[in-house]
């Protein structure tokens, strides 16, 4: 028998499923560029699963050919584990938001980037809750007035990047969900990483919290403030790379200056393979918040120990196997 | 071996005998009860055992919070309990004694270690005087043994053998008493000691040396005039034995369930008292594919066994009762995802922290009711330590069945404790056939992940399966189709078929026991069987006439168990709850059951449930 060699289209992995997010919603560009990176994977869609959350993004795996599953509040890295530790012959990917991922699930995210487990994470970063209809989320900003916090957010937000890197991810990029290369190529070096990914993807609600991130996107700025890290380059950025990236200071702390001002010796070169996790956990550090320059790009690709690796897949015991173990020990027989 | 030359002791036979070994946590108590206990059971007879432990794992040396206790109930005719009132307490120290005193008949043995009443250890178990002295033991047989100068003279020879590993060995002397006591061969408690300390010789002789001590004290000793033998169970029906508890038993379903059903077996747990035991449990049988993931909360751990499920595997995770509360939501999602799963709740004494290491049935409304939303599942309950296998399979059948969580509950008492147990043929076993989707039904036609079969159950494919991509989730499916519907009269549809389904899964009728004219029926659910066929059993020596049952489903109920509690004068339903199950059978069927309720923190006994037949029957 001949092997037909099958290649995909976009199509097949579109579900008839009537997309319902918000007009406008920055989930349809990443819902495109999903659906449009898939073929090149190579991987049937039967062999591919998208895990999700509760919240809008959750709604992304029903909106994809593929097998799926929409979970429970923050839950979506544990069901994708319980997947992943059944079946390691599936591709899997896990659809989050910041309160899905961050909050209720904040638990499971660091474990499942702890334990390494072959699993992308495709964190959809709006900054609010928009499936309950604008409150703070642990992304928002000090003192951003929502419906729950009307006299301002006092609580400080998380840096998911900064977070996962805390937590020993192996990989670790952030992208735009208005950039569709850089989140094409992100989604491409994320699904080449053995082991647990993680891809912030800074996602505008039109709603709710409508141009969040303008300062990185918006044509006028997005040249000033967009740091791209590319691996082996040094860390430069603005008009005319006029501006760098310089270690400053004792500590290894980062620091970003003009041309002029800067020592060349002490521009940083980016290289994601770093095992330390140090430089890239200071360039997550450059910005708290996409307000002024802000690094995209992956941080971190390392390998380390993937899960399960180390033992076979779960199996059936034979029915011998079985007999053995029900006369383990100590037995006697009664005639 | 019973004779010493020249001075024969008194032999005694017995049908049946209770002993209790009591001392501090870290005493090895268990361990010289589990030892006796695999001496007993390849001896052949019947026995039952109950662990008895603190919660803290090493409770200040001396006082009563740290008493750890093992109780051994063997016969030569078949036994239902663990026992009541122990003929025998091995009391290691003072706090033994008086934390353990209060379960003696009048006459009972006490053997003790006189070494450790000291002023100090006395005044420690909070005694005013001490008891050695005073007439507070007047009532009992008391055998003052010193077996800390004892067991110190019997390995002080030895070589490498400090005084530490003399100390250490003081339990194992107290079995090697109770041995001789009991004519115990020492052949095969010595086997295991040299197994179990192979890499350490050294401690293994003092071991060896201690028990052999032992044994030889009550052989020369004239303080124990008297051996007992307690001929091997003759009733007992053929086929190869081994002693289980409750927690072997369930792993061994599980992984039966496994074989029979062709699906890989995942287990996500979280550690808790007293479940953490299946999941090391388990764990140990990594090479035969059995898959264990300790999770990072309890939540995750059904997540796990969910995410598992869904990639076709047997998908379970165990619990006990704050972990239940935690694992509620997922259970909520595999109702709607109808995936096979089965929750193991090992039931202990609650609310909130409760009593970790006592025993308890108080999560049946929860396991019954406690979701959101109209989401019935499937409840089935084990009865003895060796019906846990029946029951772990059991769940798995309806789970796989009918693609369905399943709650299986058991408890503390039943997880802990053991009894023979006759190994079932595997070529005897039932298959579970999963019925997975392979293949469309036709060309074009689009997979239907909520179409059903005659049993309700619906279509299931696998990732992997080509053709037939789907997605669920929590949100209400429509019919068939299985996509996002908000629609009423779907809802309706749904809440109505989720719950046909439930409703009629096939489950065994109940059988009714005993006295064909009896006018009292006694009820039961879970680990209480022992102790109500017991208590049965003597209140029919004394002459009432009574009939005993037994639920391991209670969730759907047997369908002939309305008639059965409708032909009974009197229905009575002991639990270890506040009279959970009367509720839901006093509001389904009508009937007026009567509830015995105690939460105690201990296994009902026989004596008081036939003293409550006896007030119902004379």
């Amino acid at each position: 028998m001949s092997t037909v060699e099958t290649t995909y289209t976009k199509a097949d992995f579109q579900s008839d499923a009537e997309t319902r997010w918000c007009p406008g919603c920055g989930d349809y560009a990443i819902l495109a560029a999903v659906q449009g990176f898939m073929p090149e994977l190579g991987i049937p869609p039967e062999q591919i699963v998208f895990v999700s959350g509760i919240g809008c993004a959750g709604r992304f795996s029903y909106y994809m050919d593929t097998y799926g599953m929409h979970g429970i509040h923050g839950r979506g890295p544990a069901l994708a584990t319980g997947l992943a530790t059944a079946r390691e012959d599936l591709s899997i990917w896990v659809v989050t938001g910041d309160g899905d991922a961050l909050s209720i699930g904040g638990n499971h995210l660091i474990h499942a980037l702890r334990r390494n487990v072959p699993v992308n994470i495709l964190l959809f970063n709006n900054q609010i809750y928009g499936l309950t209809k604008g409150q703070a989320s642990p992304t928002s900003e000090r003192g951003k007035v929502t419906k729950s916090t009307p006299f301002g957010s006092s609580d400080a937000p998380f840096n998911p990047v900064s977070l996962a890197l805390g937590a020993d991810a192996s990989f670790v990029a952030r992208t735009l969900d208005k950039d569709k290369k850089h989140l094409a190529a992100t989604l491409r070096a994320a699904a080449a990483h053995p082991g647990a990914s993680l891809v912030e993807i800074y996602q505008n609600c039109p709603v709710f919290n409508d141009g969040a991130f303008a300062e990185l996107t918006d044509k006028d700025h997005a040249a000033l403030n967009q740091i791209r890290l590319v691996a082996g380059e040094p860390v430069v950025f603005g008009p005319e790379d006029r501006r760098r990236a310089v270690v400053h200071g004792a500590d290894g702390d980062l620091a970003i200056v003009d041309l002029a001002a800067a020592d060349e010796a002490s521009i940083v070169v980016h290289d994601p393979t770093r095992e330390n996790p140090a430089l890239a956990f200071a360039l997550s550090r450059l910005a708290s918040h996409p307000d002024g320059p802000t690094p995209i790009g992956v941080f971190r690709d390392v390998e380390r120990h993937v899960y399960a690796s180390d033992t076979p897949p779960p199996a059936v015991p034979s029915a011998e196997q079985l007999d053995g173990l029900l006369h383990a020990g100590d037995t006697w027989t009664v005639a | 071996m019973s004779m010493v030359e020249g001075r024969p002791k008194r032999q005694e036979v017995r049908e049946r005998v209770v002993v209790r070994f009591a001392g501090d946590s870290g005493d090895g108590m268990q361990l010289a009860g589990d030892r006796f206990t695999a001496a007993t059971a390849a001896f052949g007879n019947d026995l039952a055992t109950l662990p008895d432990f603190p919660a803290e794992i090493r409770a200040p040396a001396g006082t009563i919070g740290g008493v750890s206790a093992f109780q051994i109930h063997f016969a030569s005719r078949d036994i239902l309990t663990p026992g009541d009132r122990p003929n025998v307490l091995v009391a290691m120290n003072p706090a033994a004694l008086r934390a353990n005193l209060g379960l003696l008949d009048r006459g009972a043995t006490i053997i003790l270690n006189e070494d450790a009443f000291t002023v100090r250890a006395i005044q420690k178990a909070g005694y005013t005087s001490n008891p050695l002295e005073d007439d507070s033991l007047d009532a009992f047989a008391v055998k003052r043994v010193p077996m800390t100068s004892l067991t110190q003279a019997a390995v002080e020879a030895l070589e490498d053998v400090t005084t530490r590993d003399a100390q250490k060995s003081r339990n194992v002397f107290a079995l090697g008493l109770i041995s001789w006591l009991y004519d115990r061969p020492l052949d095969h408690t010595e086997a295991w000691i040299e197994e179990k300390f192979a890499k350490k010789p050294h401690v293994a002789a003092a071991n060896v040396a201690a028990l052999r001590a032992g044994w030889s004290f009550g052989e020369t000793s004239e303080l124990i005039d008297v051996q007992v033998s307690v001929p091997a169970a003759t009733d007992v029906p053929p086929g190869t034995y081994r002693n289980v508890n409750g927690t072997q038993t369930t792993a061994l379903g599980l992984i039966a369930a496994s074989t029979a059903s062709g699906l890989p077996l995942v287990l996500g747990a979280y550690p808790i008292t007293p479940a953490s035991e299946l999941l090391h449990e388990l764990s140990r049988h990594a090479k035969l594919g059995v898959r264990t993931v300790q999770a990072e909360d309890e939540i995750a751990a059904a997540s796990i066994a969910l995410g598992a499920a869904f990639g076709g595997s047997l998908g379970v995770t165990s619990t006990s009762g704050p972990g239940m509360d935690l694992k509620t939501e997922t259970i909520g999602l595999a109702v709607m995802l109808e995936l096979p799963m089965i929750i193991i709740d090992v039931q202990r004494a609650g609310p909130s922290t409760g009593l970790p290491t006592k025993t308890e049935q108080s999560d049946l409304l929860q396991a019954l009711h406690g979701r959101h939303g109209e989401s019935p599942i499937p409840v089935v309950a084990a009865s003895t330590p060796g019906q846990c296998f029946d029951a772990a399979l059991e769940a798995a059948r309806i789970a796989i069945r009918y693609r369905t969580p399943v709650i299986l509950l058991t408890d503390l008492f039943l997880a802990n404790s053991s009894e023979p147990w006759k190994i079932p043929d595997v070529g005897e076993l039932p298959g579970i056939d999963p019925h997975l989707r392979t293949k469309p039904s036709g060309p074009d036609e689009p997979f239907l992940p909520y179409s059903r079969d005659d049993d309700l159950a619906r279509a299931w494919a696998i990732p992997g399966t080509p053709g037939l991509q789907h997605r669920i989730g929590g949100l209400e499916k429509a019919d068939l189709t299985g996509a996002i519907s908000y629609e009423g009269p779907n809802h309706q549809r749904m809440t109505d078929l989720r719950a046909a389904k439930v409703a009629g899964i096939e489950v065994p009728d109940v059988e009714v026991h005993g006295d064909e004219d009896a006018t009292l029926l006694v009820l039961g659910w879970g680990s209480s069987r022992g102790a109500i066929r017991a208590g049965a059993r003597r209140a029919r020596e004394s002459g009432a006439k009574v009939a005993t049952a037994h639920l391991h489903n209670l969730n759907p109920l047997p369908e002939n168990l309305g008639d059965v509690l409708r032909s009974y004068d009197r229905v009575l339903l002991p639990e270890m709850n506040c009279g959970q199950l009367a509720m839901v059978l006093r509001a389904k069927y009508l009937v007026d059951i009567e509830s015995y309720s105690r939460v105690e923190g201990r296994p009902l006994f026989a004596p008081e449930i036939e003293q409550a037949i006896l007030e119902r029957t004379s």
